[in-house]
């Protein structure tokens, strides 16, 4: 009796937790639309963000982003990415703000750990509400890498060969844009950016 | 007593063994010694590159193997596959999702698969894609050496297939085993690796200013160490050329498995 009178609590709470999580979903932007084939969120990568938070890359459907891979030791080109990605956030008008974010993931899980993806945020002034600094496992930072047309390579010193590339993702995670000129905001992809977040 | 029921435990242990071991004896692997390798794309002043001992198919996967896997796993078929993983070329030569064909030979390598779904593939057998530099390494090996790369008669041999216009398609796995025990490194198809699109960075003249040392960081630029290494050379530009859902006729795969360092 007792085993039976727990099943069947058992199978209620099972049935809530269901329901719940159907809520969940459907609250869940946006609400009915399939992912589209050639969405980035198809990929089933796990991040972590520099404040050690672990997601899912999907989760990050719904929000516009500007999207890069960098690794934090690097002394050229990396500072000059995340710059260009603040001036080219800084061209949405000032209500628009809030419309668009920034991922940088680093293809160098081993040094940038959370810490040191803290500890660049801090060094750049990246408010956490606009920027996700995030790392991943090495097969997942090359099949992201893989989707976005950034191309890496380890050298023997420990530093990377790497292009340099910032994508526009739009909510459904399809690109929208993209650009391999650093050091200056590209008007093409500000427009597009513009039209995206409105 | 005793003894018969033993024997029937033995018996039974072996038969389930079996059942564990056959399919994972499907797909023969062959243990890869590791060693220090200097491979294209190391510079001329680094220092040879370390490569881990692992274990690597023999042959390239096939259209048979391959066809078991998507009839396994439907939403590697043809047509369910998002064009995020693999774009309109994907199993084209195929008759359908999960059929050859007449014109498909199921002893044939498989091509027309992206990269995505190799990897996709070789998880599924619990390996990986080898990289640029285990493959290159196994590649470097002809019938009695490891490495036969200064051998001028064997680099012409080997440049020989690429002049050659064999489909893919017709050709059975199976050939010469390297001194490593794999076979049709060579004289098949291109291959897979697992960072294919991290071989040839290249600078973008549209950068104004320094290009070098804004787009990159890594100062030091591909240095292609050996240029009468042409066919792996080809084997790089391509690769290079390719993204990760796309494919073509001859770009097939095989599939590697990390190993303990030291042997068991």
């Amino acid at each position: 009796m007792t085993l039976c009178r727990l099943e069947t609590v058992i199978r209620r709470w099972f049935a809530v937790t269901l329901m719940l999580l159907a809520a969940c979903a459907a609250a869940a932007p946006p609400p009915s639309a399939e992912l589209p084939p050639d969405s980035i969120y198809q990929l089933d990568i796990a991040l972590q963000d520099q404040e050690g938070r672990s997601f899912p890359l999907a989760e990050l459907r719904g929000t516009v982003y500007v999207v890069s891979m960098f690794y934090s030791s690097c002394q050229y080109a990396c500072p000059t990415t995340i710059e260009t990605v603040k001036h080219t956030l800084a061209q949405l008008p000032e209500s628009r703000r809030g419309h668009a974010r920034a991922l940088m993931v680093s293809f160098d899980p081993k040094r940038d750990t959370v810490s040191v993806l803290e500890r660049v945020a801090q060094e750049h002034g990246l408010d956490p509400q606009t920027w996700t600094l995030a790392r991943t496992d090495e097969a997942s930072a090359r099949k992201l890498a893989a989707v976005l047309g950034v191309q890496y390579r380890a050298l023997p010193d420990g530093d990377f060969n790497h292009n340099t590339r910032l994508l526009l993702i739009d909510r459904d995670g399809r690109i929208a844009g993209q650009t391999e000129r650093i050091g200056k905001v590209e008007p093409t992809f500000v427009d597009r950016l513009r039209e995206l977040a409105p | 007593m005793a003894l018969p029921s033993r024997r029937a435990l033995a018996a039974a242990c072996g038969l389930a063994a079996l059942c564990v071991c056959v399919p994972l004896y499907a797909a023969p692997y062959t243990t890869v010694p590791g060693g220090l390798f200097r491979g294209v794309l190391t510079g001329n002043e680094d220092p040879p590159s370390p490569v881990a001992r692992f274990s690597m198919r023999v042959t390239p996967v096939t259209n048979a193997e391959y066809l078991a896997f998507v009839q396994r796993v439907p939403r590697w078929r043809r047509g369910a596959v998002p064009i995020l993983f693999a774009d309109s070329d994907y199993l084209r030569a195929w008759a359908g999702p999960t059929e050859l064909g007449d014109a498909v030979f199921p002893e044939a390598p498989v091509t027309g698969v992206s990269w995505f779904a190799a990897r996709a593939f070789c998880e599924d057998e619990g390996a990986r894609l080898p990289t640029w530099l285990e493959w290159e390494y196994v590649a470097a090996a002809d019938a009695t050496r490891t490495d036969a790369r200064s051998d001028p008669a064997w680099r012409a041999r080997i440049l020989a297939w690429y002049a050659s216009s064999a489909e893919a398609n017709k050709q059975r796995v199976g050939g010469e085993p390297n001194a490593y025990g794999v076979k049709d490194m060579h004289g098949l198809i291109w291959e897979w690796v697992e960072d294919f699109n991290a071989l040839l960075v290249d600078a973008d003249s549209r950068v104004q200013g320094d290009a070098e040392k804004l787009r990159f960081c890594g100062a030091g630029a591909i240095t292609m160490k050996d240029r009468e290494s042409y066919a792996i050379l080809m084997r790089i530009a391509l690769l290079s050329s390719m993204n990760a859902a796309g494919s073509t006729t001859t770009l097939g795969f095989r599939c590697a498995r990390p190993l303990p360092e030291t042997a068991p």
